[in-house]
This record gives structure tokens, sequence and C-alpha cells, in this order.
């Protein structure tokens, strides 16, 4: 789930093209070859490669956070928080700071950070010294995922590059701004890419999450210094800003949204892929079935169900496929915009199949430090393991909703039903843990069953008869009935 | 759990609500701690009063409104603001803290029939007080090999680890061994060693004190009784001179355990491995359990205490006072070391008294203004570091010290002979010449440095060290102790008295054997009385009540030796003393030994020094005793006996009375409570310590004394040894782990102490040709030693490093009592 469907190192990807109504802001270069290399960064795309960190270092770097301010850039990575806004947060005077760039991409569902980082390295590093120039960092970290060996290359290779046309080090571009880039592979944890957790993590320390407070990153982040935790696309989106200016940039989306965003549609659509659309004016309907990104459920099946945000997203519904895809729309219907990672499910998906792959998932990713999440998320696997194994018992389906509740105290977020008249629950979850993880195994469960219910009590009272033959075996040897009764 | 609430002093309250019950608290301490001082206690599992909160169990989630409505909250991770209005108890509360509750017992074995915390288990009271009685839980449990050995104190079984982070937070975080740590992810995670680096860690012990479950059990008491068997009584150890506050647990009138208790001003709760495993000794099968008697054969023979001691006040009666001398008293507690101290001076007349034995420093440094354990970690201090150790000799002000530096932002200048544990932690390393401390105090404090260095300390390391000294803001605090044991006490009194001049310097001395401090302070000393006073001086106070005091100083431990070896002295005591051990100077200690015509002994085993003696009288061991106790800052504190004396072991005092009795003196003592107010009666600057006042519950962790300075007289300046370039001069020091009598004799902690090594340093090495392990021969004066060498850069260049006690170095052969350092031959075996 986590990796781009079918395609090879470089191939072609689907994506918008340009379809005349909308700029590509950060995908511009997706297909362009060698438009990894510092040269053909220059040439290509929809912006001359670093014209946008000229600009901004013809400004002062509050000028430039303004301008941040002024595009109302939001933050790509889940949260939507605005980017001008959260390096603000910064208690002024307080140095050394430093910007992390968060390329630990490994939301099930989400690979739009990978072809970010693979094809259009300068891009990142450009929008990284932008950044990184507004907030007077000292240095910069990028932290790439460990299992993305192709993007940390090619960003090495950006790095070298970069660090020998003078744009990285010291008095980049002739200026007095000098910061230096260290690239820092992760070793493959999904927590890390939890701000908190990735910081422990680049500090040396195991992947935990840090309780906020006391340590929300601005103010206690990196070795307990003032740090900005950026995700990879909003940093992408920096170039093309400050090349184009805040009006070319606001023109595009809607107001309280502007700008595109890099959605990854996976599952059973015609044609999976990365697509950049405008926020906000396009809807999920548009997604799924415009011949220029899904194309329609593959084999003209109907749609079951579908993840909006990443598998930590409560799962949408036919009746949810004309909202638009913006942050505040989706997290008032229940759900979350998230990463950007759009997961289709037609008719023929099993719910309690779908809700066992998601929460497994969870668990084996815990970190294992909020007791909540690291038992709680095996319990659930365990339970839903035990269905699938036709060993559920008629009470699991409310003790799965209960330990749920323990995980996230209740009401969940969950989108609305109209066939059982029930509302929205709008987002977040609350939770009894230090991060969103084991609240987020809590989605698929709550939302399958809340809809899917009757697939459970299938599940729960189609026991086949024990063959005589495995009921013999049992004397002998294994119980039957389910472990550990 | 048995943690007690952070201390806090409310200088800056502020009004909160806790379960609608307005209350005041200091403004940003932990929740969790203002709601238990509020008769408010949430329960926890991480959650420790002395690290550093996690927030990892959730189990003491309550809900915060800070006036944007109620929200779960970890209350060990929220700091108190004005106008909080929490709610300990409410029904979302008690859902998630039962949800947590559940959660940990998912995985967690119903073992607790068997399982040693079973009674006394947090998370067994927490299920009894809240469980819901039954498990929803119908899946297989959590399964693992059955316990593991993380070190070889300390078994760990991972199936009831509820991952709490408290072994491994406070080894990383409060000894700085991060040799635990959690190890793969989820439900599957796991506190686990790295492969074949075990929990070597002189602190192991702990992490069995503050484990919520039996997860972690320490082998000296695994499976030996339950806790409701389980006896229980507050004591102090006095393993070492630093004085941890403890409770001795017994079950069927035997030790079992020892468990550390949190007094502030000292030990934080933490024990060393030695003073918590070191009960073992006490239950030995070697113990003495009545007296012996030297037949004309030679070997002993068991003897009636009234023969005994019929035996030993005729040798004191027939003997010139002046013939006779008494050594040792660190081992007894204040009121033996008084009883003792009025018999010697009071009842025989004899000055010829010393408590220490040569590896100490000349008691003169007590005479320095005092400063405590708290006041050395005073945040933002500075701190002069001039004694042994820490982590060898008094590990548990080594974790303090390092706290302090680590996160209280005092400065330690270590001025050491070689870099000690705390060298990670200082912010300056000095390391001198052994013999020349003091030129190199003097060069600080005046902060005139020769170009050239002073001592082999480059004058750069001397600028900025006298220069952080000159920037200190405060009064500068002094440690002063005996680093090395090849160099002379006198040393480091001459560099003390010089570093007495910077403003405001107060001194703590850690002299290290248990009782030291307590013994000197009893007057157990040449030249000294009870509470500090003098002789000659302070006559009247104690002639009044022993009748007679001596009329002249008497020797000092290498003094009693040198008279004994010459065949001055007829009677010789030795009070829990080990001079063929334990005097830095082998040959002295044992022409002395070998030249006594009588030798009587109190003692707990038969340790080398014992085994020549003509009369050895059994004496009550540590958890056996009833009275006081001095730590190295002179708090005083009380001991209590928690098991019977096997045999016919008596109390150190107890003896003294007798032989008082039976020399005719009117002198007498009736009970331990009597002694130590006839102690503080005539002592002015032990007022506040007596009996009755130490029973107090506000004196529960001891008592300060009167720690100003006083005059202590003219001190002779030692002059500086010649150098010999040829040479490397001798640093000898002790480790925690070594041969000494109670490692031996318990079972646990003998076989941990660490193979022994010639240390030298990197350049030597290279001019030597020397790698680890080559085989190097140490030649001094009086012998040889052949150890394999340990290459080192704590170690400066020009000195040799040996540690006393260990199996194959034994340093004392090389040392004499004559020489102020040692300069020794180090070539390739």
């Amino acid at each position: 789930m986590s990796d781009a469907p079918g395609t090879p190192l470089d191939a072609p990807v689907e994506r918008t093209g340009s379809a005349g109504d909308a700029p590509l802001v950060v995908s511009s270069r997706f297909d362009v070859a060698d438009g990894h290399t510092l040269d053909v960064y220059r040439t290509s795309g929809s912006y001359p490669g670093y014209s946008g960190l000229a600009e901004a270092l013809r400004s002062t770097p509050d000028q430039v956070r303004e301008t941040v301010v002024a595009a109302t850039l939001l933050g790509r990575g889940g949260a939507g928080f605005p980017a001008g806004v959260k390096w603000g947060f910064c208690p002024p005077g307080v140095w050394p700071r430093y910007l992390v760039v968060n390329g630990d991409e490994s939301e099930p569902g989400t690979f739009k950070d990978r072809l970010l980082m693979e094809r259009d390295p300068h891009q990142l590093v450009e929008g990284a010294l932008i950044a990184a120039y507004a907030l007077g960092a000292a240095q910069v970290f990028l932290y790439v995922r460990g299992e993305m060996p192709h993007a940390q290359e090619r960003i090495a290779a950006a790095l070298n590059e970069a660090l020998e046309a003078g744009l990285v080090g010291r008095n980049i571009m002739g200026s007095d701004f000098s910061v230096d880039v260290v690239l820092h592979w992760g070793a493959g944890a999904y927590i890390v890419g939890e701000e908190t957790a990735l910081i422990e993590s680049l500090e040396g320390n195991r992947g935990m999450p840090r309780l906020k407070p006391p340590y929300f990153p601005a103010a206690k982040g990196l070795y307990l210094r003032p740090t900005i935790v950026n995700n990879v696309e909003t940093l992408a989106n920096l170039p093309w800003l400050f090349h184009h200016g805040v009006d070319a940039y606001t023109s595009v989306g809607t107001e309280t949204s502007p700008g595109t965003r890099l959605i990854a549609l996976s599952g059973h659509v015609r044609r999976p892929g990365v697509y950049e659309v405008p926020q906000g004016t396009t809807t999920f309907r548009d997604l799924f079935e415009d011949d220029r990104y899904g194309g329609g459920i593959r084999d003209g099946r109907a749609l079951k169900m579908f993840i909006p945000g990443g598998a930590s997203a409560p799962w949408f519904f036919p009746e949810q496929v004309d909202l638009p895809l913006e942050g505040r729309t989706v997290g008032g219907a229940g759900s979350m915009l998230g990463s950007g990672a759009v997961v289709v499910m037609d008719e023929t998906t099993d719910a309690v199949e779908a809700c066992y792959s998601l929460v497994r998932f969870f668990a084996r990713e815990s970190c294992g430090k909020c007791t909540p999440c690291r038992e709680g998320t095996t319990w659930e696997e365990k339970i839903l393991e035990r269905i699938l194994e036709g060993h559920g018992r008629p009470s699991d389906i409310d003790l799965l909703l209960d330990v749920a509740d323990n995980i996230s105290p209740g009401p969940y977020p969950v989108a609305a039903d109209p066939s059982q008249g029930l509302d929205a629950v709008p987002f977040p979850p609350r939770q009894t843990t230090i991060c969103p993880l084991g609240p987020s195994s809590v989605a698929p469960i709550t939302s399958a069953i809340r809809r899917f219910r009757h697939e459970f009590e299938a599940r729960i009272t189609r026991r086949d008869p024990i063959p005589v033959a495995v009921a013999a075996e049992s004397v002998a040897g294994e119980p039957v009935g389910g472990p550990g009764v | 759990m048995s943690e007690r609430p952070r201390p806090v002093t409310i200088t800056d309250p502020v009004t909160i609500t806790v379960d609608g019950r307005p209350v005041e608290v200091q403004r940003g301490e932990l929740l969790i701690d203002a709601c238990e001082r509020n008769d408010a206690y949430i329960p926890r599992f991480c959650y420790h009063p002395r690290m550093e909160p996690v927030g990892m169990c959730r189990m003491c989630l309550v809900e915060v409104d800070t006036g944007r409505g109620p929200a779960l909250q970890p209350s060990c991770m929220i700091n108190v603001a004005a106008d909080m209005v929490v709610d300990t108890t409410s029904e979302q509360v008690a859902k998630a803290q039962d949800g947590v509750l559940e959660f940990l017992l998912a995985n967690h074995p119903l073992d607790c029939p068997v399982c040693d915390k079973g009674g006394e288990c947090p998370l067994q009271d927490q299920t009894m007080a809240y469980g819901p009685g039954e498990s929803r839980w119908v899946e297989e449990k959590r399964h693992y090999e059955k316990p593991i050995e993380i070190s070889p104190l300390v078994l760990l079984d991972r199936e009831r680890c509820i991952l709490c982070d408290r072994c491994t937070r406070f080894a990383s975080e409060v000894t700085d061994d991060p040799l635990i740590h959690f190890v793969n992810r989820g439900s599957n995670t796991e506190v686990n060693t790295f492969p074949g680096e075990p929990f070597s860690s002189y602190f192991s012990g702990n992490t069995v004190q503050i484990c919520p479950v039996g997860a972690l059990t320490a082998t000296p008491y695994r499976f030996k009784a339950r806790p409701w068997d389980l006896e229980r009584t507050e004591s102090t150890c006095t393993t070492c001179s630093v004085g941890c506050r403890v409770t001795l647990e017994s079950s069927r009138d035997r030790l079992v355990r020892i468990n550390g208790v949190d007094a502030d001003a000292v030990n934080w709760s933490w024990l060393c491995d030695a003073g918590r495993f070191g009960f073992e000794a006490t239950n030995s099968e070697d113990r003495l359990t009545e007296p012996l008697r030297r037949v004309d054969g030679g070997s002993f023979e068991p003897t009636r205490w009234s023969q005994a001691l019929g035996a030993a006040a005729d040798a004191l009666r027939s003997t010139d006072p002046d013939r006779i001398a008494v050594l040792g008293g660190a081992r007894l507690s204040d009121e033996s070391a008084y009883a003792w101290a009025a018999l010697t001076k009071g009842v025989i007349g004899t000055d010829h008294v010393d408590a220490q034995l040569g590896d100490g420093l000349p008691v003169e440094v007590l005479d320095l203004p005092g400063a405590t354990i708290d006041e050395v970690c005073t945040p933002g201090g500075t701190v002069v570091y001039l004694g042994p150790d820490p982590k060898e000799e008094l590990p548990v002000l080594f974790l303090r010290l390092k706290h302090a530096a680590t996160r209280d932002g005092v400065r330690i200048i270590e001025l050491t002979p070689m870099a000690t544990s705390l060298a990670p932690y200082a912010a300056l390393g000095v390391h001198s010449r052994p013999g020349e401390l003091a030129a190199v105090a003097r060069a600080l404090v005046s902060g005139d440095v020769p170009s050239d260095g002073v001592a082999g300390v480059d004058a750069d390391t001397l600028r900025s060290a006298a220069d952080a000294l000159a920037a200190a803001s405060g009064p500068v605090r002094i440690v002063v102790g005996r680093a090395n044991l090849a160099e002379s006490g006198q040393v480091v009194l001459d560099a003390a008295v010089e570093l007495a001049a910077l403003p405001g310097a107060t001194f703590l001395p850690v002299l290290r054997r248990g009782n030291v401090r307590g013994a000197l302070t009893a007057g157990l000393s040449p030249g000294r009385l009870p509470g500090g006073g003098r002789l000659g001086r302070d006559d009247d106070a104690w002639s009044s009540r022993w009748g007679s005091v001596p009329v002249s100083t008497g020797r000092d431990a290498f003094g009693i030796l040198r008279a004994a070896a010459a065949g001055e002295l007829d009677v010789l005591v030795l009070l829990g003393a080990d001079p063929l051990s334990d005097v830095p100077d082998r040959d002295l200690a044992r022409r002395a030994l070998d030249r006594v015509p009588t030798i009587l002994a109190l003692d707990t085993f038969v340790n080398p020094s014992v085994a020549r003696a003509h009369v050895v009288l059994p004496v009550a061991a540590p958890g056996e005793v009833d009275g006081t106790t001095t730590n190295l800052e002179g708090r005083v504190s009380r001991l209590r006996a928690k098991v019977t004396s096997p045999g016919t072991v008596r109390t150190d005092w107890s003896i003294a009375a007798d032989l008082a009795r039976r020399l005719g003196s009117p002198w007498s003592a009736s009970s331990v409570g009597a002694l130590r107010d006839e102690l503080v009666a005539g002592s002015p600057r032990l007022a506040g310590t007596s009996w009755s006042d130490l029973e107090g519950a506000e004196s529960v962790d001891g008592v300060l004394a009167d720690l100003s300075g006083v005059d202590p007289g003219r001190i002779e300046p030692t002059p500086p040894p010649q150098i010999d370039s040829y040479s490397l001069r001798l640093v000898a020091t002790r480790e925690l782990y070594d041969g000494g009598e109670l490692l031996r004799r318990s079972p646990s902690l003998a076989g941990l102490a660490r193979p022994a090594t010639v240390g030298i340093s990197v350049g030597d090495a290279e001019r030597l040709g020397v790698a680890d392990g080559t085989p190097l021969v140490v030649r001094g004066e009086r012998g040889a030693i052949t150890l394999p060498a340990r290459v080192s850069a704590g170690i400066p260049r020009g000195s040799a490093h040996l540690v006393h006690r260990l199996d194959g170095s034994d340093p004392f052969e090389l040392l004499s009592a004559e020489q102020v350092a040692c300069d020794v031959r180090v070539e390739i075996a």
C-alpha cells in the first residue's frame, strides 16, 4: 500500500498535465528527463530553478515569512496548519534554531513525497533553503525515510551539486546567508513521521513521541532548541510561490485553501497515481471519475467506501463523493484530508478484511510507549484475526468498540450515515495517548462497524460445523475453539 | 507506591481546584505531586518523583480544565498553573484509568502466587482496588523465556514487565549506565540488554526497588520471603560514609532485603549494590559467634565471655597506659565509639587511639567549615573535587554530584591525581603529580600560574581552573578526601588549607569508612575529646564524667604501629580494624602486629589481623545494632536493630562498659540512649542530636551537627617530594567491588571484582611500547607487582595506577608510611 502502484523508477507517472485551468506548482518536472539534475532544474518546469530562492534572498527573513503567511500555505503533512504562522511560533531571540524536513513519508496510501524527493530533489532543497532563511535556522536536517534509498541518493546528489554551485553552505548565492543541510536516513519506523518522534530519532534515540506540552518543537525541539518541522510537499511549494508571487499562488484553489495538492490515489480505480489538483475546487468524484485522474472505478464496479486521507483517516462512503478536496470540509464531515492519500475500495471489498488489514498495520507500528496504543492496537488486531478465522464471539463487536473507546474516548469522528439517520462526528478524535497513532487504529474499526456491522455479524454467526477429522485431531493436539481460552 | 512526592517549598503559590476543593500549590510543580500532597493520590506506574516524567503508562490521566473545557491529561507531565480545575475521579477519568489497567493486565501473567512482588505490587494493588474482577482478554498472552539474567544481580521476567520505562530511565538518566533499553515494537516491545553487554551497573539494585511489578528481581532476595511475612525498620547504611537511609527487612529473624528510603538531604531513595546486598555478610555462616582465646599451641579456642573479658581486663589493668593503643572504630555506632573513647581515654588513660588507619586524612580536616551534600549541589554553584573516585568509594554521592552537574548547572573542577567517574560531567579536570597538590591549590587560589605549569599540570588548564574559581557565583564548595592511598593524607590537608583562602569556602570531608566521622567526633583520635573537644583545652567537661583524661597527646595510626614495631606497646586493641589489609604500609603493619605481645580484637569476622589476636570478642554486625551513625556531612541518624545477633555476640559499647566495670572505674554505661545523651551533654557542637531529638518524625532523615569551622591550629605544610625522572609516581585507589571483608562474605557480590591491571598514561605507554594487556612489572623500593597494562587517557603522564585489594594487585606492599608519595619503575615484564 505504501508504494506507488506498479511504476518503475523514473517511469512517467500519472498526473494532471497542463489541463489549462490550473498550474503545476510542485509536479512540473515529474516527467522531465533528468529533472533531478541542477542544470535541468534551472531550465525546465513551471519556474526556473533557484529563482525563488534568489527572490527570497532579496527580502528580509521577516518579509519572507510574511509572504508565506499571506499565501496561506497550509502544511501538507496532515494537520494542514498554515506554515508561515507555524514559523512564527519560535520564541524570539532564542538561537540556534533548526529546520527539520520531514521526509519520513510512511502513511499507508501515501507516496507523493517520495516522488517529490526522487524526481525533483532540487525543488525540495530550494524550498528548505527559503524556509531556513526565513527562520534564521542554523542547520537544516533532511530526514528521509529509511526505505527510500532512491530518494536518499537523489537528494544526496542534489545537495552535492548545490554545494558546488554555491547554493548550499557558506554565503549562498553570494549573500550573507549561510546554512548547512544535513541528510539523515531513517531506520524504518512509521511513528517517526510524527514530528516529536522524528526529532528523537534525529537525536539518535529510539523513535518515540514526546508529549506536547512541554515538547512543542517550535519551543523545545531538536536538542531542546526551537525547531520547525515541515513536510516535504509544504517546502516544495516555496520556489514556485516566490517566483510567481502571492497573487498567482492564491488565485489557485479556494480562499481558505489556496494552491494545489498532490493526491496519491490508489485502490480500485482505473488509473491510480499521483495527481496535482487545485485545493478545494476538485471533488472526490472528479478525482475518481475524471479521465485526467482516476478514470472511474475499475471494471465499472460500484464504490463501496474510500479513505480520504491515508490509513489514519475515518472512512467515507458514496454519500461523501461530492465533497471538495479541502481540509476543513473533510474534517467537518468526519474525516481528514491528511497527507493526501486517497484509497478507493469497490463493492467487492470485504469490510472486515479491510479493517483488519489497517488495524494490523497500526498494531505493528505502535512504538510501544503509551499503554493504550501498545496493548490496545494488538488486542484489536487479535480480536479481528479471531473473527476472520471463524472464532468470533457475538460480544466481540462491542468489545472492539470499547477497546477502541479506551484508546480514543468517544465519540470518535465518523462520516454521516443518512440511511440510519446518523450525523457526522467532526475530526479530530480525543486520545488517551501521546500521539495520534493509537487513535488512528480506531478509525477503521468505528467506520467499518458503524456502516457494515452486518458483515461482522455474518462472520461471527457463520460458523461451519467442525469436521470430524479436525475434531478428532483436537483431542490429541491443539484445542478447537480459539486460542488461549 | 512507597515513593514520597517531590519535596517542594511553596515560594510562588497559585490556587488550583482539585476535586472541587481549592488548594494552594507551587506554580509550575507537577500536578501529580500537587494532588498527592493535597489528599488526592493519583494512581501511576511510570512516574517516579526522582526521575524525569515520561507520561508513558497513562495511568495518571485526569481531567484538567485550563479554561478550554476539561480534557484528559497525564498529571505527571502537567505543570500546575493558576486557576487550573482538576477532576481526579470523574467518570471519564475512571473509564480511562480502568482501560489502562485492563490493557496492562492483558498480557500480564497471573503468576502472583509465585511472584516476589505479590503483596507489595502496585499493579496488583490497583487491580484489587479498582479492577473489574474478570478479564475480557481471551487471546493468548505474550510468552518470553522466564527469567533472563541481565546482570549477575538482577533477573528480568519480560512477561511481567509493563514497560513503564522506570528501570531504563534510571539506567540512562540517573546513573548514566544506559545498558538496558527497549527493543522491538508495539506489544512486542521488551526491555533488554545489548547482546554480551550485561547491565553491570553499581546501582542495578535500584531498578528492582522501583519496578512497579515483579519483572525485575534481585538474586539475593528472589524466592526468599513473601512481603506479608517481612518485618521492616528504618535505619542507615554504614557500608560507606554517605549515610543512605534504608529499610532493613527481615523474615524469620534474618535480613533478606534492604531498600532505599527517600531522604531528601542524602540519598533520594537510591542505594549502591554494595550497600543494598552487603547484608548477606550479616547472615554469613563465617560470623564470629563466641569469644575466642589463643591457646598455647597458637590456635584459637572458644571461650566464655567472662573468661575472655577477664583476660582482656587483666591485660589492660597490668599494662602501663602509655603502652596500650586502640586502632579502629569506624565500624562502630556513635555510642559504641563514645563508650570506647570513654574507656580508653577516661578509664584506661591512653591517648594512643585512632579510628583511621593511615588511609584517611588528618583529623583537622573536620575543623574546616563544613558543607552539606545539598550545599555542594546548590544549583549554579562551583565545586572543587579533591577526593577519591566517588563512584567507587561513595557511590550515592556520585549520583548526587552527577545530578548537580548535569541538571543543576554545578561546575565541578576535578583536582585529582587522575580522572574519576565525574570526569564526563566535570567542567575541568586538573590532574597533578601526586605529592604536589598544595602547590596546585595555591596556584588556583592566587591565579599566579607559572608558564611551565605546576606539578605536571599545564598552565592553560590551571588558568582556566583559576578563572572558573574567580568567576564562581556564590561560595566555592570543596569536597576533600583521600584520592590517592599512595600519597600522604597530609598533602591533601595542606591543599585544603590553601583552598580555604577562597572567599566563603566550605568543605565536605569525604572520609570513606562507614562511621569514621562519628568515631572521630566521639573522640577516637589522638589529642581529641568527644564533640570536637581538644585534649588540654576541654579536659574538664570529660574528666568530670570519666574521672580523668590522658595527660598528653597520643600517637596516630602510623605512630601506634611504629611504636608497636619498636616494641613500645604491650596491648593493641583492634576495634573492627584490619591494619594488615588497610594500612598503606604493609611492611609496617606486619612488623607491628608481629611484635605486640597482646592483641585484643572486636570483630564480626576473622580477618588477617584478627587472626593474629590473642583474645577475640565477637560483636554485632549492621542490622543488629541500635544507636546512631554520623555521615560524612556530620548528619546524625538512627541505626536500628532488626535481627538478633548469632551466638553470644555482644555490642561494642556493652563490652566497653563491662571492661570499665572490671577495671574498677566509676564510669559506666547503661544503655545506648544514655550514652548518646552523655555524649551530647558534654558536646555543645552536637546540640540537637540527643536520643529523644532523633526519635521525632521531623528528624527521620537525620540531624546535622554544628558544622561551623574552628581553628585547626598550626598545620605544618609537607615539603613536596623530589622528582625522579626515571620513575612513575604511584596512584593507588579503591574500587567498590574489591577483596574486602564485606564483599567476600556476601555471596552475591563476591566475584564481581574486576581483574587487576596497572594503568598508565597514553604518553608513557607509547614511550614504553606498551598496549592494553602487555604484562608490566611495577617495582618499588619494597617489592614488585606484575600485572597486565591498561592504557588510559584519564591518567596523567608520569603516573601509574594500581587498585587496592584486587586479586594480584596489592599496592600497599610497595608503600611506606615515611614517604609523601611513592615512586615506582614500570617496565615490560
